[in-house]
């Protein structure tokens, strides 16, 4: 039985992980994501949950509890937004690194200078790298579903590695929707008992965390960690299954929106995708062949099933809301075009940088680089193949 | 000792046997190296006690010398040492002299 209720993403979030009731959290507030641990907190204080929360002097001090609780044997949860999530880098690695099933909201933040507190994907492109897995949220109700479906691909026994639940700062985390809520005892049976691999509480059984691996072991860890990213879809397409049991809603390691027969299509993240989709549905009512397609595993991201579902395509443009300074194209296009490599037929590559710091991101952006992909597809020639757009000049 | 591939190592790198540190010798990174002088040991066993590794050899409660694999040099023991009336019982020397 769910629950239609209207909610912030923020509020989304705090309810799922009330719904798990983690065993530890270890969290400092930061704009946007505090308002999730504000909530979490306010359950601890009523008893709603029965989580250990640890209030800390920083975010490198957060994701420092969180790892030393997660070895010991807890299933643990935090949330951060920009200048937090960098502030956590070095201990990013070593959650991943030492396999530790850590659940994390990210709030997506611009980051500083200059400084700025809405939303774009610089956070967590920064962070693309560090051996989390990231699933990516259009909404609040993904945002909530992906929340409690985290916990289950990291506590997964073949995967055992952190996960970060990317949304939207203020556009989602802030913003009212409907959703549909499950009920606590549901969620409480899908995410299950915690199990339980090398704790260091476990006293019978004494084990080190973090070891010193010189350069005749260290490679062998990245090759594991390199196989277990490998392992990972498969894992979250069964969680999906699962999860679409309890909720009838379904999800993969992207969404499709009308790309079947496309011609044309767009690439692109989060929130700014539910506005696209409705671009996309004027442009099919005017008889053009339009698609979309959203990751929602960015990392591991799938490169066999994303190139195969686009390669069909004449021309896409891949939006990307942040930038890879001195890069050649943004964090998202790379990996698009790297996943239609292979292909000795494969679309034309467009990549426009979008709503970076927050700025709107408007359906003439989408009619912009949809119009644009019409003319590619009819001549072939391309005017500016990487461009910002919303921007003044 | 045969390295093991990467399907064989443990997640996370965590090791799951005590006293495992035996197996890891250390004694090549040392530049400088301890020299005990037996005849001006009061075996006070500090050079046992603020070892942070396993390189003082002790048998019968006395310090009877080092073990160099898994000396890294630190010199912390020819610090500590007390000697006796001014003499120190550790000092260090540089290796390869």
């Amino acid at each position: 039985m769910s629950k239609v209720v209207a909610v912030t993403g923020n509020e989304a979030v705090a309810n799922a992980l009330r719904q798990v009731n983690p065993d530890v959290s270890s969290a400092y507030p930061i704009t946007p994501a505090t308002d999730i641990m504000q909530r979490f907190t306010s359950f601890v204080s009523n008893g709603q949950v029965k989580t250990e929360m640890i209030l800390v002097e920083s975010e490198h001090s957060a994701m420092s509890g969180c790892v030393g609780a997660s070895a010991a044997g807890g299933r643990v949860m935090t949330a951060t937004s920009s200048q937090g999530l960098a502030l956590m880098w070095e201990e990013l690695f070593i959650a991943s690194g030492s396999r530790l099933p850590i659940v994390m909201a990210l709030v997506n933040r611009a980051l500083s200078a200059p400084l700025n507190i809405h939303g774009d994907h610089s956070d967590g492109m920064g962070a693309r790298d560090c051996g989390w897995i990231q699933l990516w949220s259009e909404n609040a109700q993904e945002a909530y579903d992906n929340t409690i479906q985290a916990f289950r691909i990291a506590e997964h026994m073949d995967i055992r590695l952190p996960v970060m639940v990317c949304l939207d700062g203020f556009i989602i985390s802030h913003s009212i929707e409907r959703i549909e809520y499950l009920e606590d005892e549901e969620v409480k049976n899908f995410v299950g008992e915690f199990q339980l691999l090398n704790p260091l509480l476990d006293i019978e059984h004494p084990v080190s965390y973090g070891p010193l691996i010189l350069p005749d072991y260290y490679m062998e860890y990245r090759r594991a960690h390199a196989e277990v990213m490998s392992k990972v879809p498969n894992v979250v397409v069964d969680i999906a299954k699962d999860f679409e049991k309890i909720s009838g809603r379904k999800y993969g390691l992207f969404e499709t929106y009308r790309l079947d027969d496309a011609e044309i299509g767009v690439v692109i993240l989060n929130s700014a995708a539910g506005t696209s989709k409705d671009v996309i549905d004027e442009f099919r009512d005017r008889g053009i062949k339009a698609g979309l397609l959203k990751p929602r595993v960015f990392r591991p991201f799938p490169y066999e099933e994303i190139g195969n579902s686009l390669k069909h395509l004449k021309a896409v443009c891949v939006l990307d809301r942040a930038d890879a300074f001195g890069a050649s194209y943004g964090p998202l296009f790379a990996d698009i075009a790297a996943s239609l490599y292979p292909y000795k037929e494969k679309p034309v590559l467009t990549n426009k940088i979008y709503g970076l710091g927050g700025r709107d991101y408007l359906p003439e952006h989408a009619e912009l680089a949809l119009n644009e992909l019409v003319e590619i597809a009819k001549t072939g020639k391309v005017k500016t193949f990487r461009e910002y757009i919303g921007v003044r000049e | 000792m045969k390295l093991k591939g990467w399907k064989k190592v443990n997640p996370g790198a965590v090791v799951t046997e005590g006293g495992s540190a035996l197996e890891f010798k250390t004694g090549s990174w040392r530049a400088f190296k301890p020299k005990f002088i037996e005849e001006n040991c009061i075996q006070c066993l500090f050079c046992w006690v603020f070892c942070p590794d396993m390189a003082v050899k002790v048998k019968d409660g006395k310090m009877v010398g080092f073990n160099y694999d898994y000396c890294k040099g630190c010199g912390i023991c020819a610090l500590e040492c007390p000697g006796k009336k001014g003499n120190k019982a550790i000092v260090m020397e540089e290796e390869g002299k």
